[in-house]
Formats: structure tokens, C-alpha cells, sequence
């Protein structure tokens, strides 16, 4: 039997997949996270009275002892973390407090500071990484500073980005700025410096002149490895973000997880991973989308 | 003066052999003088590494010369230029927009002044005239090879260059398709009193499209060897050439100079090209 052969199930399967593995994924994690029965056995009436009082045990609708959920030190089950899920989507855009803003707000904080971080980084490297692409004696000269500079976590900035704007958002935009610079600038020298000789023939042979040159051959000949870029970009743009909300106490997405993890609200820690994920992935979808319309194939 | 002179050009690159020294150099072809009149189509016909690409690139513009230069129509060319329109072996059209886009910047490149509408009616005119009328709006990925050259075609035309430069155009196309764009290619030519310089390594090809063939002896130190008149009447139908004895004899002479071409490789870095024309 060939590969090609082996039953695939039809247009749904991968979907259908995808169901089941996230199925037994949430069967495994309640599994594991099972409030184990209280047994009073052994136990006598004043030991159980001071459980009680301690709030280790409560009674159920029985009159039964059961072990509190809520005292136990063990991961939240997907019941518990849905119910969280479905407590802050409830009123998304309603503020309640200095520290608790409705889900819909942080994802809009978190959004603001990462797009005009990003954006302008975008537009940052990909001017310098067409300058550099275009002239050989200026990517010889800038290289080993962009080496240097490119491994350096944007996150090892932040102390000093912080001492000269004094102020966390612009911070925590910078700290975007810095993450997502380098691979973008770096895809648009390489896109740029190797674009075909055939089209800058073709653009020399019909006489265009230096601005529909960049703008008619340039640019779109080099936009795939820009989109490259940018995709890359975005990916280490969205890793830095968290982290530098949470050193900075910005509010957003990022920041959420470390306030529940302040309350102890584990469940709420678990709800603003998937937040992220799920921003992240709608994001990226976007920009791929964006991306495929300004791609080619090599004819 | 004729209409496009190619005057005593020489290209000499340094040596890439492995243990050359520092300013070793390699000669590809020297002392290439030829002229093209008005309304001719001269084809350059040689083995590979003859140089016959270099020179035209040097034509074109790409490339230059160590010795010697084009002059065309009475003033020397250095830079690339719209009336000098090449067409790529390998197409060379922008992949990220249409066929349409890709003949119409040409257009609009040659006449400045021209409203969209103008651009728009003298861009769709040379689609037509190489039948892509359907095929304007496609992407060149979308299109067969055969179809891409026809865009490429299109583009040198349209721009009405003082003279055309092909450079082996139907190398990249099946044997088939490449019959009609050639008859297609001889229809614009016809239709366009246009120049073209045309260079090649397929005989047949070289003899139903030129008025002379300009033979190459084989490179390093390459030298244009003979040209040869190609005075069968036009139109030339390509059915009718194969029987016509004239057409043969020339074949075969073209291809004598090709095999022997080979075998007098030794002689010609001797210095003795003479011996090349008598073998002929």
C-alpha cells in the first residue's frame, strides 16, 4: 500500500482530529486534577470540628464532609478554569478596580502598546533593511553592530530604556520596538540584496526612474522575504510583550496572568495564557492573510 | 555609416581558473566587428562560452566592453535603454503583476505623455498581435512558457526600440510551441519594420528567422568567424524550407562550421582562425 493510499478520512478528519485530541486532553486534565474524596475514617469528632474550622473540610448538600476545593494546593480542573473563563468574559469592558479591568480592556492595552511598537519597528527596519540591502559598502559596515545587537532579549533593554523615558508605557512600547526590529530588518537586506538580476534589468532597460524603481520592482520583489520578516518579528514581538508588562505593571494580558497569580487565582493564571494564545493566533492569521496577498509565485 | 555598428569589441574578465595569479585574465571573445542595417535580422550563432550572450548583454547595455563599443544610430550606447529592448532567454517578467502590467510599463516608460487610455489601447494592440488577448490579466506563473515569451516579446515590441535584442529566446520552450512563436515573431517583425539581433545555438532556428548569421568561432579568445547571407525568399514557411535544397545546403554548412568549429578549437588559440574559414 502506498501513502498516498492510507484512508484520510474524507475534507473533516484533520478537524475531526483536532476535536478528539482536545477531547482527551480535557478528560486527562480533569482526571488530574480531581478533588480526591475526604475519608474520615481514623479521624474523631473534635479532629473534624477543627478541619472545619480551619476551612480544610466543608459539608456537602448530605451533611457529608467533602475536602475543600478551595483549600487544596492543586491545579485547577478545565470546570474550574471555564468557569473563571466565563466570570471575566461576562463583562469584558467594565472596570472595577485599579488592578481589575474587564478582559476586553487588557486585551485593548496590550494590543495599543504592541502595535505601535511593532508597527513602527516594521517601518523601521524596513527602510534601514533596504538601505543596507542596496548598498553593499553600508551592510559591510553596519553588520557587525546588527550581530551584536540581535542576540541581546529585548527585555535585557528594559532597565535602561526605563532610566531614559521614565515612563512605563513608552518602556513597554520600546521593549515591542526592540523585539521586533532585527528580523525584519535583517529578512528585507536579505530579500533586497538578492532580488533577481533579471527584474533590475528589466527596470534599468525600460529607463524607470529611482522611486518607481523601489516602488514598482524593489519593494514587490522583495516582499516575500519581508512578510518573512515581519512574521518572525511578530512572533518575538508577542514573547517580549508579556514579560515586559509584567516587570513594568502595565495592564494588559500580560500583566493579568501576574495578578492572578498574586491572588492565587490559579485558574485565572490558566485563562490568561489561553488569552494570549488565542490573541496571538487571530494576529497571526491576519498578517498571514495580509501577507498572501502581496506574495508571488516565481514565474 | 550603418544603422547599428558593433565596433572591434573585446571582453576580458580576470581569470576564475583555479592557481591564477592576480591579474591573470581570460579573453572571451576579441575583435568582434560586425554591422546590422535598418530593418534587419542578423542572428549570432555559436557553441556555449563563445561569448555570444556577453556581447549581447554589452549591446543591451548590462555588460560592459574592454575594448571597443556599439554604436547605434549614430550615437554610442552605454547604459541599458527602452530603444534597446531585450528579450530574456529566461523571460525575466515581474512574477507580483500581470502580463497586461508587465508590457504596459514598457508603454507608459516610452511614452510619458500618453493618457491611460492611450497606454491602455497600444498595450492591448501587442497583446493581441501575440494572441495573449485572454491571457492579459493572469499572472506570469499562470501561464504556460511558451505564453510568458510571448509576454516578453510583447514588452520589447511595444516599446518600438531602434533595435531588438533576443537572447535565445525559444531556448526554454518546447519544440512545438517554440515553431509558432517564431512564425508569430517573424509576423511582428514584418508588421513592425523593426531591427533585430537575435542570438542563438539552434541552426534551423537561425535560418527561418535571419537575413545573416554571424558565426562564432569557439571561446576562450573567441572570434566572430564568418557571416553567412541567408537569401531564401520570405515568407519563409518552414514546411516548404525543409525541401528547398538551398535551405539544406546552407544547414549544412552552418553545421560543418559548428562540428569543425569544435575540433579547431586548438588552432584558434593558436592564432590561426584562417584555417577556420577554410574548413568551412
Amino acid at each position: 500500500m502506498k501513502l498516498q493510499d492510507l484512508p484520510t478520512g474524507g475534507k473533516y478528519a484533520p478537524y475531526l482530529l483536532s476535536l478528539v485530541i482536545l477531547g482527551v486532553f480535557l478528560l486527562l486534565w480533569s482526571a488530574a486534577t480531581r478533588v480526591p474524596k475526604f475519608d474520615p475514617t481514623g479521624k474523631d469528632d473534635t479532629e473534624l470540628m477543627m478541619m472545619e474550622m480551619n476551612g480544610d473540610i466543608i459539608r456537602d448538600e448530605n451533611d457529608k464532609f467533602i475536602n475543600n476545593p478551595e483549600k487544596l494546593q492543586t491545579i485547577p480542573g478545565p470546570g474550574k478554569v471555564y468557569q473563571t473563563a466565563a466570570e471575566e468574559l461576562k463583562n469584558p469592558f467594565t472596570e472595577r478596580g485599579t488592578n481589575d479591568h474587564g478582559i476586553g480592556l487588557l486585551v485593548g492595552y496590550t494590543l495599543k502598546r504592541f502595535l505601535i511598537g511593532f508597527l513602527l519597528a516594521t517601518g523601521v527596519a524596513i527602510l534601514l533593511g533596504i538601505l543596507i540591502g542596496m548598498n553593499k559598502v553600508l551592510f559591510t559596515a553596519l553588520n557587525p553592530f546588527i550581530q551584536i545587537l540581535k542576540p541581546v532579549s529585548p527585555l535585557a533593554w528594559m532597565p535602561l530604556l526605563l532610566y531614559s523615558v521614565k515612563d512605563p508605557f513608552m518602556t513597554s512600547v520600546l521593549v515591542v520596538f526592540m523585539a521586533s526590529l532585527w528580523p525584519t530588518m535583517a529578512n528585507t537586506a536579505f530579500g533586497v540584496s538578492t532580488i533577481k538580476k533579471d527584474y533590475l534589468r528589466v527596470s534599468q532597460m525600460v529607463e524607470l526612474g529611482w522611486f518607481s524603481r523601489f516602488w514598482k520592482v524593489i519593494l514587490p520583489a522583495s516582499a516575500p522575504a519581508i512578510f518573512a520578516g515581519i512574521r518572525i518579528s511578530f512572533g518575538s514581538a508577542l514573547v517580549a510583550v508579556v514579560p515586559a508588562e509584567m516587570l513594568l505593571g502595565e495592564l494588559g494580558v500580560g500583566y493579568l496572568s501576574w495578578i492572578e497569580w498574586n491572588n492565587l487565582d490559579i485558574s485565572g493564571v490558566i485563562f490568561a495564557i489561553i488569552v494570549v494564545g488565542v490573541v496571538g493566533f487571530i494576529m497571526d492569521w491576519c498578517l498571514a492573510k495580509l501577507a498572501s496577498r502581496f506574495t508571488f509565485t516565481e514565474a | 555609416m550603418s544603422y547599428l555598428s558593433v565596433d572591434h569589441l573585446t571582453k576580458i574578465y580576470p581569470s576564475l581558473e583555479p592557481g591564477a595569479k592576480k591579474g591573470d585574465t581570460f579573453t572571451v571573445f576579441e575583435n568582434v566587428h560586425f554591422s546590422i542595417e535598418k530593418g534587419e535580422f542578423v542572428s549570432m550563432i555559436g557553441h556555449s562560452g563563445c561569448g555570444k550572450s556577453t556581447l549581447l548583454n554589452i549591446m543591451a547595455g548590462f555588460d560592459d566592453a574592454t575594448k571597443g563599443g556599439i554604436i547605434l544610430d549614430g550615437r554610442e550606447t552605454n547604459s541599458p535603454g527602452l530603444d534597446r529592448m531585450v528579450v530574456f532567454q529566461n523571460f525575466a517578467l515581474m512574477p507580483w503583476t500581470t502580463a497586461y502590467e508587465n508590457v504596459a510599463i514598457a508603454v507608459r516608460q516610452s511614452h510619458k505623455d500618453w493618457s491611460k487610455a492611450e497606454v491602455r489601447e497600444w498595450t492591448m494592440k501587442y497583446l493581441k498581435m501575440m494572441n495573449l488577448e485572454a491571457a492579459a490579466n493572469r499572472r506570469p506563473s499562470m501561464l504556460s512558457g511558451g505564453m510568458r515569451q510571448r509576454v516578453g516579446l510583447a514588452r520589447a515590441f511595444a516599446a518600438e526600440p531602434k533595435i531588438l535584442l533576443l537572447d535565445e529566446p525559444f531556448a526554454q520552450i518546447d519544440a512545438l510551441t517554440r515553431g509558432s512563436i517564431q512564425e508569430e515573431l517573424l509576423r511582428m517583425w514584418e508588421a513592425t519594420n523593426s531591427t533585430v539581433f537575435m542570438v542563438t545555438h539552434d541552426v534551423d532556428e537561425a535560418i527561418l528567422l535571419s537575413d545573416r548569421i554571424a558565426m562564432m568561432s569557439n571561446g576562450p579568445n573567441a572570434e566572430l568567424a564568418q557571416i553567412v547571407d541567408i537569401n531564401l525568399p520570405r515568407p519563409r514557411v518552414r514546411a516548404d524550407l525543409i525541401d528547398d535544397p538551398r535551405y539544406n545546403e546552407l544547414r549544412n554548412s552552418i553545421l560543418k562550421f559548428l562540428v569543425t568549429g569544435k575540433s579547431a578549437e586548438k588552432k584558434t588559440e593558436c592564432g590561426e582562425p584562417e584555417s577556420l574559414l577554410k574548413a568551412i
